[in-house]
């Protein structure tokens, strides 16, 4: 009973850790020196989730400089959420040629 | 020797020949550069960090460069490493390279590639490490050494990216190589290459054609980059161009179909073979020779 009890205390704890709208993140990747979709839509508040599938370092980084992942080994990700609505343009440091964008809906 | 033929165009055929080719456009062959020269080695993109399939042990490779680079029976005046010292500016990764770098019995200069200056940390762990003293602005400097006018450029890390030398530093170069008399030997260091390579990879500096008109008046300027993990040579009028091969792993060639400018795994048993380091002899002329891990 105290066991069921602490750990009913403890779930609960672990819910109010937790963020407060956790959403079903939209995933990138990072393929052939080019980020897969280019173009992504989210909603205000979701997560972006950019894996690196390449054998070779990548960074997604903002163009404003607001954000950056830093460097991304092979298999390496890395998770952004985008809280205001607009069309956010990011790219690779490493490679410059490399960019995508990132439109995110306002909720209504 | 005429002072034009410092850029001469010297390719090692591997048959223990060299050939030169002065500013008068003949070829020539050599025993060798002149005994005595003033002699540094360059090497390059070594990738401390790096665990994919081109190259499983980065660092035993730029290990085996230094032992070669040590055991030189007369040692280079210094060693200057041209950048992608590390492949994602971690502190450890800095930390292995100065382990290994710190062997060399020459004194070691290096610049910075992208590979070395990531996020807001990398520039600062790559001062840390690698630093000059006397450098200006985001770590560019020039010294006189053995008659020859030596300048280091930085093309990396300018507006978050890569390729660009800046305003600012080309006002510095300018001022720099203004005070130079025209016939002075002029060897000029980057990490991206200065010339067009392959701009759809970047493999070029945007604004490099400032730089490069900048030395049209010299007699004898050789521009050596790293960057493209590989030997490319070219030649503007008296100013003379070539990229290195890296100590970590190989990478495609400019251009090639399909191809991407990422690590390239060569056949099996082949590493050494692309991987490697050069010498560079200045005397009345200057030559270079790039040597392969496998032939030490």
């Amino acid at each position: 009973m105290k066991t069921a009890f602490l750990g009913a205390v403890a779930l609960v704890a672990l819910l109010a850790a937790a963020p407060a709208t956790p959403k079903p993140g939209a995933t990138v990747h990072i393929r052939d020196d080019a980020f897969t979709p280019a173009t992504i839509t989210v909603r205000a508040g979701d997560s972006v989730t950019f894996v690196n599938d390449d054998d070779d370092a990548h960074t997604v980084t903002a163009d404003d400089s607001s954000w950056d992942s830093e460097g991304l080994n092979q298999g390496e990700k890395w998770t952004h959420a985008f809280a205001k609505a607009g069309t956010i343009k990011y790219h690779c440091t490493v490679h410059p040629f490399m960019h995508g964008s990132v439109i995110v809906k306002a909720v209504t | 020797m005429r002072r034009g033929d410092f850029v001469g165009h010297v390719a090692w055929t591997g048959a223990g020949i060299l050939y030169v080719l002065g500013a008068e456009g003949l070829v020539r062959a050599a025993a060798s550069a002149a005994p005595g020269a003033f002699s540094f080695v360059q090497i390059s993109d070594s990738h401390i960090g790096y665990t994919g399939p081109a190259n499983a042990d980065v660092r035993g490779t730029l290990a085996q460069t230094v032992k070669d680079i040590n055991a030189m029976p007369v040692q280079p005046t210094f060693v200057i490493h041209t950048g992608d010292v590390t492949h994602l500016s971690k502190a450890t990764e800095f930390d292995d390279a100065r382990s290994i770098l710190s062997t060399l019995r020459a004194p070691l200069i290096t610049i910075p590639g992208e590979h070395d200056v990531i996020g807001t940390e990398g520039p600062k762990r790559y001062a840390a490490a690698f630093g000059r003293r006397d450098a200006q602005g985001r770590g560019w400097s020039s010294w006189d050494q053995g008659g020859i006018h030596f300048v280091a450029l930085i093309n990396v890390g300018e507006g978050e990216t890569m390729g660009i030398l800046g305003d600012e530093q080309l006002a510095w170069l300018e001022k720099d190589l203004a005070a130079r008399k025209s016939d002075t030997p002029i060897v000029v260091f980057g990490h991206v290459p200065l010339f067009a390579v392959a701009p759809e990879w970047g493999w070029t500096t945007g604004d490099g054609t400032k730089a490069i008109a900048m030395l049209r008046r010299f007699s004898a300027a050789t521009v050596l980059n790293g960057h493209i993990h590989q030997i490319v040579e070219h030649t503007d009028g008296a100013i003379r161009f070539a990229t290195a091969r890296a100590t970590a792993f190989p990478q495609a060639a400019p251009g090639t179909p399909g191809a991407s400018p990422g690590p390239l795994k060569p056949a099996p048993g082949t590493l050494l073979d692309v991987l490697g380091y050069r010498t560079v002899e200045v005397g009345a002329q200057a030559a270079w020779q790039d040597h392969s891990l496998a032939q030490a």
